[in-house]
C-alpha cells in the first residue's frame, strides 16, 4: 500500500494489567530520531485492556500522537485479535514505518501483519537509522547466530516494518506529555479469535522470568555444576533484584527450565548489567546477551571466550566469588 | 491426521568461524544440518503419530538440490514422504516471497497427498533467525497460528499446544487446520533407525521446480519479488579492553570486583 503520512508508528505492547511493556516505551527513543528524519510524527499505538497507564507512559516518553484501542478482547494477547486491530489501523492511517518490540508476542504479530499488508518485515533489529532522502529505514540485525550483521531496507513497500529487540534502546527521561490522544472504537468479534487459552501455568520456581525486560541478569552455565549450584546464582540475583538466566548447557543438563535460557535458542537480552557465571561463552550465548550495557564474567578458565565480551572478567571459582560478592552487596545496602 | 512439516537445511552456525584478516564469514567446510527447531517440529509430529498411528507426516523444504540430504534425514527419523521445492526463480527470496512460494507448494502437495490438518514449522531457522516464514505461511493460508510451541496433542477436533511464554507456559487450543511453530522442548528428538535410514537413502524425492506452480504470481517471488533486500553485511565489533581480575583467592577477587562495580555505580 501507499503511505498516507510520513508518520512513524511504535506498537506499544501492554501487559494484562494495562501497563506498557518496557520495549514499547524504549522504542519511542529511536522513534523520535527516525520520525524527525522522515519528516513525520512519532505515533504510539497502544492496544490492550484498561490501558491508561500505558497511554500515560507513551505520552511522557515522547509520542506526538497516541492511538488507543481498548477492549476486553485485547486483555490477553491473541494473534487474531491483535492482527485484525493493527492491520485496520494501518489501513486507516497509512504510516510510512512501524516498529514492534521483538518479544514473543511481537514476533508472533509482526509477520502476520506485514504479510497481510503485503510489505516487508525485518526481524529482531539492534540498530536503526533513516536515509533522509528516501525515508527508507536502515534496519540492522544479527544473523548466523550473531556472527554476521546485516542491514536491510524495504524501499518500495509501505509501511516498512521491523521488530526491535528489547533492551537495545533506553527509555528517555519522562517529561510532561503533550500528545494528541485518539481513541479508536475498534472491536474484534469473539468468533474471529481462533485460538483459546485453556490453561496458564506460571513457573513454580520463580515468579519472574522476564529476561527481556530485566535490568540485571545473573546467568549460570556448565560451571554451576548442577541444580543445587543455581542456589548460589539465585542468592546473588535476589540481592540484586535480578532475573536468573542460564546458558544452553545448563538448560540441556536439566538444571533449570528453558524459560531461563539466554542465547540463540533462548532469549535475547539487553540488561544494564549481565553477570555470566561459569559460562564459557559460545557464540550462540554471546549472540543473546552482547547488547548488555555492562558484562561481568566469572569463570575458572582464563581463556574462556566469554572474557572477550566482558567489561569485568574474574578468573576464579564462582562458588568462592559469588557468595562474597553477595555478602558485600548486602553489607553495602545495609 | 495429515501433518506437513516445513524444514530448512542450514549451515551449523556453531561451526562458523570468522576470517580474522578479511573479517568475513568462513562458510567452506561448515557442515549442513536440518535446522534444529525444524527437528523439534518433526518430533512433535512424530509424537502425535506415536499415539495416532494413522497419521501421515509429509516434509517439505525449499532450497538448493543439496537440501535433499536434509529431507532424507527427516525420512530416516519420522517422515513418510518428502518434497523439495527448488528452482532458480525462487533464489534470493526474502521471508515474504519464501512464504508465498511455500504457500503455493502446500496447495500443490495437497493435490497429491490430501489436505493437511496441521502444518508444523520450527520457530525460526538458525541462520536467518527471523521467525517469520511460519506465521507468513499461516497468513497466506488464512489459518490460525500458535508460535513457540513445546508440545502438541490431539484433543477431539482441536489441537492442544503447550506454548512457551515469558511467565511460564500456556495451553492453547486451536481448531484444524492450523499452523504451529516449535521451540526447544524438554526432551531430545528421536534418532533415525537403521531400517528407516536405508529406506530413506533409496527414497525418490519429488522436486517442485520453477514450472510446478503455473498460477504463481512471479512478481512476488525471488529477489525482484521481495520487499526487503540486504543493503550490506558486516562482522560485528567485539568489545575490547575489559578489566581482568585475578587476585590471590576468590574472596579477594570478589572484593575487587565489588569495588570496581560500586565505584563505577553499576551496582
Amino acid at each position: 500500500m501507499e503511505a498516507k503520512t510520513k508518520d512513524l508508528w511504535v506498537f506499544v505492547e501492554t501487559n494484562e494489567d494495562g501497563t506498557a511493556k518496557n520495549v514499547g516505551i524504549e522504542l519511542l527513543t529511536p522513534g523520535k530520531m527516525m520520525a524527525g528524519k522522515q519528516g513525520g510524527d512519532l505515533v504510539a499505538v497502544v492496544i490492550g485492556c484498561g490501558v491508561d497507564e500505558a497511554v500515560k507512559a507513551a505520552n511522557e516518553h515522547g509520542a506526538d500522537k497516541i492511538i488507543v484501542v481498548d477492549g476486553p478482547e485485547f486483555k490477553h494477547y491473541t494473534t487474531d485479535a491483535y492482527a485484525i486491530a493493527l492491520v485496520s489501523l494501518v489501513e486507516k492511517y497509512g504510516p510510512t514505518s512501524m516498529m514492534i518490540g521483538a518479544t514473543n508476542n511481537g514476533r508472533d504479530l509482526g509477520p502476520r501483519v506485514s504479510c497481510r499488508l503485503n510489505t516487508g518485515l525485518t526481524a529482531d533489529c539492534t540498530a536503526l537509522d533513516v536515509d533522509e532522502e528516501t525515508g527508507n529505514v536502515a534496519w540492522t540485525r544479527p544473523a548466523f547466530g550473531g556472527n554476521l550483521m546485516a542491514t536491510i531496507i524495504c524501499p518500495n513497500h509501505r509501511p516498512q516494518i521491523g521488530t526491535v529487540r528489547p533492551g537495545v534502546f533506553k527509555k528517555s527521561d519522562a517529561v510532561e506529555g503533550k500528545a494528541e490522544i485518539v481513541k479508536e472504537d475498534l472491536h474484534v468479534p469473539v468468533d474471529q479469535i481462533r485460538t483459546q487459552v485453556l490453561e496458564i501455568i506460571k513457573e513454580l520456581d520463580s515468579e519472574n522470568v522476564d529476561l527481556e525486560g530485566a535490568e540485571i541478569i545473573v546467568s549460570g552455565g556448565r560451571g554451576v555444576g548442577g541444580p543445587e549450584g543455581f542456589e548460589t546464582i539465585k542468592a546473588l540475583a535476589k540481592e540484586l533484584g535480578a532475573t536468573v538466566g542460564a546458558s544452553r548447557a545448563a538448560v540441556d543438563a536439566g538444571w533449570i527450565a528453558h524459560a531461563h535460557q539466554v542465547g540463540q535458542t533462548g532469549k535475547t537480552v539487553g540488561p544494564k548489567l549481565y553477570i555470566a557465571c561459569g559460562i564459557s561463552g559460545a557464540i550462540q550465548h554471546i549472540a543473546g546477551m552482547s547488547s548488555s550495557d555492562v558484562v561481568v564474567a566469572i569463570n575458572k578458565d582464563p581463556d574462556a571466550p566469554i572474557f572477550d565480551v566482558a567489561d569485568y572478567g574474574v578468573v576464579g571459582n564462582l562458588f568462592e566469588v559469588l557468595p562474597v560478592l553477595t555478602e558485600e552487596i548486602k553489607k553495602a545496602r545495609g | 491426521m495429515n501433518i506437513l512439516v516445513c524444514v530448512k537445511q542450514v549451515p551449523d552456525t556453531t561451526e562458523i568461524k570468522i576470517d580474522p584478516v578479511k573479517n568475513t564469514l568462513i562458510r567452506e567446510g561448515v557442515p549442513s544440518i536440518v535446522n534444529p527447531f525444524d527437528g523439534y517440529a518433526l518430533e512433535a509430529a512424530a509424537r502425535i503419530k506415536d499415539k495416532n498411528p494413522d497419521t501421515k507426516i509429509v516434509v517439505v523444504s525449499m532450497g538448493p538440490p543439496q537440501a535433499t540430504a536434509a529431507l532424507k534425514e527427516c525420512l530416516s527419523i519420522a517422515a513418510d514422504k518428502a518434497y523439495l521445492v527448488s528452482g532458480r526463480t525462487f533464489g534470493g527470496s526474502d521471508t515474504l516471497a519464501t512464504s508465498y512460494i511455500l504457500y503455493n507448494a502446500v496447495k500443490k502437495i495437497e493435490e497429491l497427498e490430501g489436505k493437511f490438518d496441521a502444518i508444523f514449522c520450527g520457530k525460526q531457522a538458525i541462520d536467518g533467525d527471523t521467525a517469520q516464514v511460519g506465521p507468513e505461511i499461516a497468513e497466506h493460508l488464512g489459518y490460525p497460528q500458535v508460535t513457540y510451541g513445546l508440545e502438541a496433542e490431539l484433543d477431539g477436533d482441536m489441537l492442544k499446544v503447550k506454548k512457551e511464554v515469558e511467565e511460564g507456559v500456556e495451553i492453547i487450543g486451536v481448531k484444524f487446520p492450523c499452523l504451529v511453530t516449535f521451540t526447544k522442548p524438554a526432551w531430545d528428538p528421536r534418532y533415525p533407525t537403521v531400517k528407516r535410514k536405508l529406506a530413506a537413502n533409496r527414497a525418490e524425492i519429488p522436486v517442485l521446480g520453477d514450472d510446478a506452480f503455473p498460477d504463481i504470481d512471479t512478481s512476488r517471488i525471488g529477489l525482484k519479488g521481495s520487499p526487503t533486500n540486504v543493503k550490506k553485511t558486516f562482522v560485528p565489533q567485539r568489545k575490547t579492553g575489559g578489566v581482568k581480575i585475578q587476585e590471590s583467592d576468590g574472596r579477594a577477587s570478589a572484593q575487587k570486583l565489588f569495588e570496581l562495580l560500586s565505584g563505577a555505580s553499576i551496582i
